[in-house]
């Protein structure tokens, strides 16, 4: 395999809610231009796990974090402005979550935010990042009908067209096929493995096949602690952990 | 300076502006309070508190001056309590009507209607009293003037219902929906579902709901001024004429004279008005929140 | 008594409760317009009164309550609004906000006459703005507050969470999400307080007797510092001040005053209930 620069490096990484841990004395490497993937039963911590790789964790109430994250070596609590931080580091819901919005207005959001007014500038966003999502050709005719018509795998890759506008260098995907037929999943699957070229991918997922059909390296999460971390393959083949084959195998989760 | 620091200047600008704004709220109530305070007070260094709470008699413009504001307190308290005997009870039959009986389109109408009474002005309802309701007492009773206590507490009774019927048909609609399953599982009938089960458990949101009521009754002014007949006495019934606390501030500011002790007393008759409903609504909030929980 | 037939007895009596509560909205409407109508005419909206109120129309008195409620609402909406904003979107339920949460319930409470007082005590005689169109509309502002501020909650509060999650995930700042992703969904719900909030304050008489409402002011106010004729308190006045007004000038103007505040909130139930079938989440 390939060295590849470090993109994020979790140092001793503790997530309270209120009294009650949910991750803890987590550490650990994401290389750039990998599909980073997390497997585990609900409740191991994955999408907390997520969420402080772009600091959404700061919106869950009573959240406390210690710990660092640096991300290309820059501490995200300490280097980067929350704002930044999300715009560099994007991620897809579970759900499909358009905004009410048009498709066009959808995927420009986040360039508006920032104060970009140029006409051009948003179409050759919306354009390019449509066709990185292999939306395009869809629904590249009606840019200005509301987003909540498309079908749920279309409004899928619509919020992965969304965070692609900004031109991130992350994406966090949270289950993002969850919710989608097997057709569907392929496609959005098919596209992972082309972004990931461009991008580094993080990737949460219960569905431990589909961690071994994209992913290149993948860690196990059980109860808010990782019980280990290899490349996909090896995790597939020879767990080093008993948990792990019996996660794995579908004993339990 | 560029762009994104100017934007964050103006954000943080705006945020401030925003919480300002929620403080505003409870300054508003404080600044009620203190202006009561500032122009009631005076009143005070010539009138014990107690004479001027249990003092029988109310001559404003006499010489000297009488400021005892019982036969008010009681004119309050009469027509108050007569206004409950009548709404509190159609209130929330009507209220337990439309949460759990009424269907759909029938609902829908109906709260509409609660939503268009609550919105009458109180002079209007107060002119229609006094015409229709007043003459109507008068007769059937054969009391030399129709505007009583008891016309008042009709008239206010229906002021009360609209706040009563909304409050506890919210808080019958928030009574989780498993009991009604659970009790017509065991056999139950609609009606012994809804009088046993669902209506006890909505009891403390229609505590709050004729407490609320009450508040808006015990405040109400310009109706009540038009149909109590507005005689300043302790009131021996309910076909006498009455008048009340609001009434009182209501007809007599006009003529009292700023900073004299006519106008400080109206303005203690506020700080009297602002504790009691201050208190009221305080307890209905409590009732509230338990029935949320 | 069988359970089948005291349930029928049971539903009888509380739809006969229902229709006592209900009905008297029709007799009112029936009586006032009945009575009311023949005294309906472009002379009557939009001539001054004439001798001592006996004659002619009471354009003053309606000019004066628009002026009212715009100047209340536009005082009320801005304040109402923000401090909604506070509550839903800023405040997490600490000390403060639940202080700012009981001060809204109180100020719903404060009887109508006690904000006269206070007008009275603050804007006519502490700001020395004197018995004005201006302290008459501020009085009314801080009444109708607690409506616009309560239905304001309402409407943010039922704008899905998610909205703000993915606004910020996309590197908006929670002041931009506030202003894009969840104020323009609010909008209607806003919209609904502010017209109950008018409504309101178009019928409201106690909080403008002593701040503003002049008792025969035949001629339309100059500035915010006039005093000005108002339909409520005009109400009051001839049906129990001055004996002798002719009966249908006296419907005639219950009947403006009546179709003025019933025909807002109309609208705002309307809104309302369009609203909630045209929302798409």
């Amino acid at each position: 395999m390939v060295s590849r620069p470090v993109k994020f490096s979790i140092q001793g990484l503790h997530v309270h809610y209120g009294e009650l841990c949910v991750l803890r004395e987590l550490s650990l490497e994401i290389l750039a231009n990998e599909i980073f993937t997390v497997i585990g039963p609900a409740n191991s911590g994955k999408t907390t796990f997520l969420h402080s790789l772009n600091r959404l964790i700061d919106l869950a109430p009573g959240s406390r974090v210690s710990g660092r994250i640096l991300l290309d070596g820059d501490d995200i609590r300490l280097r980067l402005e929350k704002e930044n931080l999300r715009r560099k580091v994007g991620i897809v819901f579970a759900l499909p979550l358009p905004l009410p919005l048009s498709i066009y207005e959808n995927i420009v959001y986040g360039l508006r935010m920032q104060g970009v007014r140029d006409r051009a500038v948003l179409d050759e966003a919306v354009e390019r990042s449509l066709r990185e999502s292999y939306l395009w050709e869809e629904v590249k005719d009606r840019l200005r009908s509301p987003a909540m018509n498309l079908s749920g795998g279309q409004q899928q890759r619509l919020c992965m067209a969304r965070i692609l506008a900004g031109r991130p260098d992350v994406l966090l995907f949270d289950e993002p096929t969850s919710g989608l037929d097997p057709i569907s999943t392929a496609r959005i699957e098919e596209t992972l493995l082309e972004l990931k070229e461009r991008y580094t991918i993080v990737l949460v997922t219960n569905n431990v096949a589909q961690a071994a059909r994209v992913g290149d390296r993948t860690a196990f999460f059980l109860m808010g602690e990782m019980v280990e971390v290899s490349e996909t393959g090896r995790m597939f083949t020879a767990p080093a952990d008993p948990r792990t084959s019996d996660y794995i195998t579908g004993k339990f989760g | 300076m560029n762009p994104a620091r100017l934007r964050k200047l103006k954000e943080w600008l705006i945020e401030r502006a925003i919480l300002l704004s929620g403080v505003f709220s409870v300054v508003f109530v404080v600044l009620i309070f203190l202006f009561l305070l500032r122009e009631g007070l005076s009143l005070f260094r010539g009138e014990s508190v107690l004479d001027f709470l249990f003092g029988k008699s109310w001559y404003p413009i006499s010489e000297p001056p009488r400021f005892g504001i019982l036969p008010l307190i009681l004119g309050s308290l009469l027509v108050t309590l007569g206004a409950a005997a009548i709404s509190v009870p159609i209130g929330l039959a009507a209220a337990l009507f439309i949460a759990e009986i009424a269907p759909g389109r029938l609902k829908e109408g109906l709260k509409a209607g609660i939503e268009l009474l609550a919105a009458i002005p109180s002079v209007v309802i107060g002119f229609i009293g006094m015409i229709t309701l007043g003459p109507f007492i008068k007769k059937l009773f054969a009391v030399p003037t129709g505007l009583t206590a008891l016309t008042g507490s009709v008239t206010l009774a229906f002021m009360a219902m609209p706040t009563i019927v909304s409050i506890a048909e919210d808080a019958i609609t928030a009574v989780p929906r498993q009991y009604r399953e659970a009790a017509i599982a065991m056999g139950a009938t609609k009606w012994q579902t809804t009088w046993r089960i669902v209506a006890r458990a909505a009891r403390p949101g229609m505590v709050a709901a004729v407490m609320l009521g009450i508040g808006r009754v015990i405040g109400e002014t310009m109706a009540v001024m038009m149909v109590t007949g507005n005689a300043a006495v302790i009131p021996s019934g309910m076909l006498q004429p009455v008048r009340t606390l609001t009434a009182t501030i209501a007809a007599e500011m006009g003529e009292s004279v700023q900073g004299g002790s006519h106008y400080a007393a109206l303005f203690a008759i506020g700080i009297v008005l602002f504790v009691i409903t201050f208190l009221i609504n305080g307890v209905a909030d409590l009732y509230l929140h338990r029935s949320r929980k | 008594m069988s359970p089948r037939l005291s349930q029928k007895i049971a539903f009888a009596l509380l739809f006969l409760a229902t229709l006592l509560v209900v009905l008297p909205v029709a007799v009112i409407l029936f009586i006032i317009v009945a009575k009311g109508a023949s005294a309906l005419s472009w002379d009557f909206l939009l001539t001054m009164p004439r001798d001592g109120m006996t004659a002619g129309g009471i354009l003053p008195a309606i000019l004066g309550t628009l002026y009212l409620v715009l100047g209340a609402v536009l005082f009320a909406v801005p304040l109402g609004v923000a401090a909604a904003v506070y509550l839903v979107e800023y405040s997490s339920d600490n000390r403060f906000s639940r202080l700012v949460k009981l001060a809204i319930v109180n100020l719903a409470g404060v009887p109508s006459v006690v904000y006269g007082l206070f007008g009275l005590g603050i804007f006519v005689t502490f700001f020395r703005f004197g018995a004005s169109i201006l302290s008459g509309a501020l009085t009314l502002g801080i009444m109708i507050l607690p409506v616009i501020i309560t239905s304001a909650r309402e409407a943010l509060e039922s704008v899905p969470r998610h909205f703000r999650t993915v606004s910020l995930s996309l590197g908006a700042s929670r002041w931009q999400t506030v202003r894009h992703a969840v104020l323009p969904h609010a909008l209607p719900g806003i919209m609904t307080g502010m017209i109950l909030g008018l409504g309101r304050a178009a019928g409201e008489t106690a909080p403008i007797l002593f701040t503003v409402a002049a008792f025969y002011l035949p001629r339309l106010p100059q500035s915010l510092f006039d005093q000005t004729m108002a339909l409520p308190y005009h109400l009051y006045v001839i049906s129990t001040q001055v004996p002798g007004i002719p009966e249908n000038v006296r419907y005639g103007t219950g009947l403006v005053l009546l179709a003025l505040v019933l025909l807002l909130n109309l609208a705002a139930i309307v809104l309302r209930a369009r609203f909630r079938r045209k929302k798409k989440w």
